[in-house]
C-alpha cells in the first residue's frame, strides 16, 4: 500500500520531456566482497552482431532476493540467462565480460556449464513440468548427478516438496503425473526441481506472470522462505512484485541503439521512493513501460 | 468516424454472396470426397468380386471311381493308400514324393490330398466372379452342366486358410502365397534392421547435434529430395551395389557356402537393403519432424537442473518422440512392404516352391507374386492375384492400424 502512495505523488512530480543520454550507473550500494554472490563486470550480449546487452554491472547480494525490472525487451531475460550459461543454448549468442560466482568467473575457459547450471538453477516463465510423474520430475536432478539409492532420492523429493511447499499438497500422488496439478503447483513443483540439486543461486523468469493471484502470493512467499539458504534473482513485469519480495532492484532501459543497459540499481525501497534516474521514477509510476 | 469515400458499408455488405462463395466451396470439397471414396470403393469391390465365386473342376479320374476291389480309396486304411499311391504314378514321381517327406510319416489327410493331386488331377475349367455367382447362379449352372458334364460345380472362397500356408505351385488349384509372405516378411526385417538404426541416428545427429551452416543445410536438402526419388531408382542402385558389388556378401558365399558357383547376390538380403535404403530418406524425416515436436521448454527445464546435452536428449528428448518416431517409421515400412519396381528390377525371383531359409536365400515377395499372377492369360490366376491382394492389403492395413494405435495411445500433452 505504502508504495502505491508513494506511487501516486511521485506521478506528480515527474518531469514530462526525458533525456536519452544513458550513462552506466556507479555502484550505488557499497558491498564488502564477501556479501558478492554474483558479480557481473562490464558484460556485453550479442545475438550474432546486435548488442543486446551494454556494459551491465551488477553485483548480487547473498541470500538477497535481487529483482530485475524494465520494459518489454530490454535483455531482462537475456541477462538472466546469462547468469547459468543458458545463453550458451541460443545459436549466435555471445557473452563478453565477466560474471563471477563466489569469485569465480564462469566464463572462464574449462568451466563446465552443466555444473553451472547445477549450482544456478532456473525456474521459467510457464510452469514445465517433465511429462512424468511428480516424484520423477524431482528425481531426475539427483538421479543425473549420480544418486541411485532409492531412500536418498525419497528422502529428496521429500526434503525438496517440503522445500517448495508443496509437500503437504502432494505427498498423496507422488506417482500421478506432473501434469495433474494446478498451475501454481506445477510452478512450486518447478521450484522443487530446481531445489533438488542443491543450487546456490535460484533464477526465476517472470515466475508469477502465469498464475492467478492467490498462486502469486504463495510463490512470493516461498521466495522470501527460500532466501535463508539460497540467492535469488528474478525478472518481473509486475512492479508490485519487485517491490512486496525485492531487497534490491535493477531497472533496465534500452538505448538509443537498442542494446539493453542497466540505469539504475540500488536497495527496492530507493528505487522505488527516492530513485536517482528520472526514466526510473517514470517506469515505477507506471508512465511509460 | 466521418465517411469520406462516399461508400455506404450497409449497402455494400453483400453478406448472401459471401455465404454463397463459401457453400459453393464448401460443395466443390465435399465432391472430391465423395469421387475419392467411389474410387476407392470400386477398387475393393474388384478385388472381392474377383476372390470369390464360382468354379466348375474337371478331374482327370473322377474320384468316385477310385476303388481297390470294390472299396472306395477313401475308405483305405494309410498302408493301402500308399501301396495304391504307389502303383498308380511313375515310379520316379514316386520316389521324389518319398523324398520330400516318407509318406509313411504323414496323415492320412495329406495322402489323400497327395492322391487327389496327382491321380485325380482335377483342373480348373472355368471360373466366375462373386457377382455373377450370385445373380447369375441359373446361367452358370446351366452353363457347367453343357459344357462340362463330368465337372463338378462348386463354390470357392480364393482366400482361404490353404492359400496362405501352401507354397507357390503352377496349379492354380494348388498355388499360394507362403513363400511370398515368407519373403516379404524377411525382405521387412532386413530393411528395418538397417534402416531403423541408421535413420534415427543420422535424425538425431542432423537435428541435435549438427550446426546450422551451409553443408548441413545441403545435406538436409537433400535428403528431402531422395524421399522423392522414384522407386526404380533405388533398385536400379541396388542392382549396381548390392546384388554386383557387395555379391560376395550378399551370396553369402563369404560365408564359405556350399556350391558358390550357383550363388549369386539375387538374395533377400540385396532386397532387404534395397529397400531399406528406399525408406531411409523417409524415416530421417519423419523421425526429426518427431523431435523437433519436443517443446524447447522441456529441453530448458532439462538444463535447468544440469542435465548434459546427451542426458537431455536420452531421458526427455528420444522418449517423447518416440511415439512420433515410430509412426512414421511403421507407415514407412508398409511402403516398403507394398514396394516392387526395385525387387523386380534386382532380380526378385517369380517362381519359388521352397521358403526362404535365411537372408541368403532366393526370394519373391508378395506384390512380385500378384504382379507375376496378373500377367498369366488364365482366368483362375487373376482370382489369386485379387486374392493375394486381399491378403497384402490386410497386412498393410494392420500395420497402418498399428501406427495410428501408437500415436493415440502416447499421445502427450504438455
Amino acid at each position: 500500500m505504502a508504495v502505491q502512495m508513494l506511487v501516486l505523488n511521485n506521478m506528480e512530480r515527474v518531469q514530462p520531456e526525458m533525456t536519452l543520454q544513458l550513462t552506466v550507473p556507479e555502484r550505488t550500494v557499497s558491498l564488502s566482497a564477501e556479501d558478492v554472490k554474483v558479480d557481473v563486470q562490464n558484460v556485453n550480449v550479442y545475438y550474432g552482431n546486435f548488442k543486446a546487452l551494454a556494459e551491465i554491472n551488477l553485483p548480487i547480494r547473498k541470500n538477497k532476493i535481487t529483482a530485475i525490472i524494465g520494459p518489454s525487451g530490454c535483455g531482462k531475460s537475456t541477462l538472466l540467462r546469462s547468469f547459468n550459461r543458458m545463453s550458451d543454448l541460443t545459436p549466435g549468442c555471445r557473452v563478453e565480460g565477466i560474471i563471477t560466482l563466489d569469485g569465480e568467473n564462469i566464463y572462464e575457459k574449462g568451466v563446465d556449464a552443466v555444473d553451472i547450471r547445477r549450482r544456478v538453477g532456473m525456474v521459467f516463465q510457464r510452469p514445465n513440468p517433465f511429462p512424468k510423474s511428480i516424484y520423477e520430475n524431482i528425481a531426475f536432478g539427483p538421479k543425473l548427478l549420480g544418486v541411485r539409492k532409492k531412500s536418498d532420492l525419497d528422502a529428496i523429493v521429500e526434503n525438496s516438496l517440503r522445500g517448495a511447499a508443496l509437500w503437504d499438497e502432494v505427498k498423496d500422488k507422488l506417482n500421478q503425473s506432473g501434469y495433474s496439478i494446478s498451475g501454481g503447483q506445477q510452478q512450486r513443483l518447478c521450484i522443487a526441481r530446481a531445489l533438488a540439486v542443491e543450487p546456490e543461486v535460484v533464477l526465476m523468469d517472470e515466475p508469477a506472470s502465469a498464475l492467478d493471484p492467490i498462486s502469486t502470493l504463495k510463490i512470493e512467499e516461498l521466495m522470501h522462505e527460500l532466501t535463508k539458504d539460497y540467492t535469488i534473482i528474478i525478472v518481473t513485469h509486475n512492479m508490485q512484485q519487485a517491490a512486496r519480495v525485492s531487497d534490491f532492484t535493477a531497472m533496465m532501459m534500452i538505448d538509443e541503439n537498442r542494446s539493453g543497459r542497466m540505469i539504475e540499481y540500488d536497495r527496492t525501497n530507493t528505487i522505488f521512493m527516492n530513485p536517482k534516474d528520472k526514466r526510473t521514477e517514470q517506469y515505477v509510476t507506471g508512465r511509460f513501460g | 468516424m466521418k465517411d469520406t469515400t462516399g461508400l455506404d458499408m450497409k449497402t455494400i455488405n453483400n453478406l448472401p454472396g459471401r455465404h454463397r462463395v463459401g457453400k459453393i466451396w464448401r460443395g466443390g470439397f465435399f465432391l472430391s470426397t465423395i469421387l475419392g471414396v467411389f474410387f476407392l470403393v470400386i477398387l475393393l469391390f474388384k478385388i472381392v468380386n474377383d476372390s470369390f465365386g464360382y468354379i466348375v473342376t474337371e478331374y482327370g479320374l473322377s474320384p468316385n471311381a477310385l476303388a481297390v476291389n470294390g472299396v472306395p480309396v477313401w475308405d483305405l486304411p494309410k498302408q493301402d493308400l500308399i501301396l495304391f499311391l504307389q502303383e498308380n504314378v511313375s515310379p520316379g514321381r514316386f520316389k521324389t514324393l518319398m523324398k520330400a517327406q516318407p509318406l509313411e510319416q504323414r496323415s492320412q489327410k495329406e495322402i489323400n490330398a497327395i492322391i487327389i493331386q496327382e491321380i485325380v488331377k482335377p483342373k480348373v475349367a472355368q471360373t466366375w466372379s462373386l457377382t455373377e455367382s450370385l445373380f447369375q447362379k441359373q446361367e452358370i449352372e446351366a452353363i457347367a452342366r453343357e459344357n462340362y458334364p463330368d465337372g463338378e460345380l462348386s463354390f470357392k472362397a480364393w482366400v482361404n486358410w490353404d492359400f496362405i500356408t501352401s507354397p507357390q505351385s503352377s496349379d492354380p488349384l494348388y498355388a499360394g502365397i507362403r513363400t511370398a509372405i515368407l519373403g516379404s516378411l524377411l525382405l521387412l526385417v532386413v530393411a528395418i534392421t538397417f534402416s531403423l538404426p541408421i535413420g534415427l541416428g543420422a535424425a538425431i545427429y542432423l537435428e541435435e547435434f549438427a550446426t546450422d551452416n551451409w553443408l548441413n543445410r545441403l545435406i538436409k536438402t537433400n535428403i528431402n529430395n531422395l524421399a522423392g526419388v522414384p522407386s526404380i531408382i533405388y533398385g536400379i542402385l541396388g542392382l549396381a551395389i548390392f546384388v554386383r558389388l557387395w555379391e560376395p556378401i550378399t551370396s553369402g558365399a563369404f560365408l564359405g557356402g556350399v556350391n558358390v558357383a550357383t550363388l549369386n547376390g539375387r538374395t533377400i538380403l540385396s532386397g532387404g537393403l534395397t529397400l531399406g535404403l528406399l525408406i531411409l530418406p523417409v524415416i530421417i524425416i519423419n523421425s526429426q519432424e518427431a523431435l523437433r515436436s519436443v517443446p524447447y521448454t522441456i529441453r530448458e527445464a532439462s538444463y535447468g537442473v544440469g542435465a548434459t546435452k546427451w542426458q537431455t536428449i536420452w531421458n526427455h528428448v528420444l522418449p517423447n518422440s518416440i511415439p512420433g518416431i515410430m509412426t512414421g517409421a511403421i507407415l514407412a515400412f508398409s511402403r516398403a512392404f507394398g514396394e516392387t519396381a526395385p525387387l523386380v528390377v534386382i532380380g526378385a525371383s517369380t517362381y519359388i516352391v521352397y521358403d526362404p531359409g535365411s537372408v541368403f536365400s532366393k526370394f519373391t515377395a508378395l506384390p512380385i507374386q500378384i504382379y507375376q499372377w496378373t500377367s498369366r492369360p488364365q482366368d483362375e490366376f487373376r482370382n489369386l492375384a485379387a486374392a493375394s491382394i486381399i491378403v497384402l492389403l490386410v497386412l498393410l492395413l494392420g500395420m497402418n492400424a498399428l501406427a495410428i494405435f501408437l500415436r493415440n495411445r502416447y499421445r502427450r500433452s504438455y
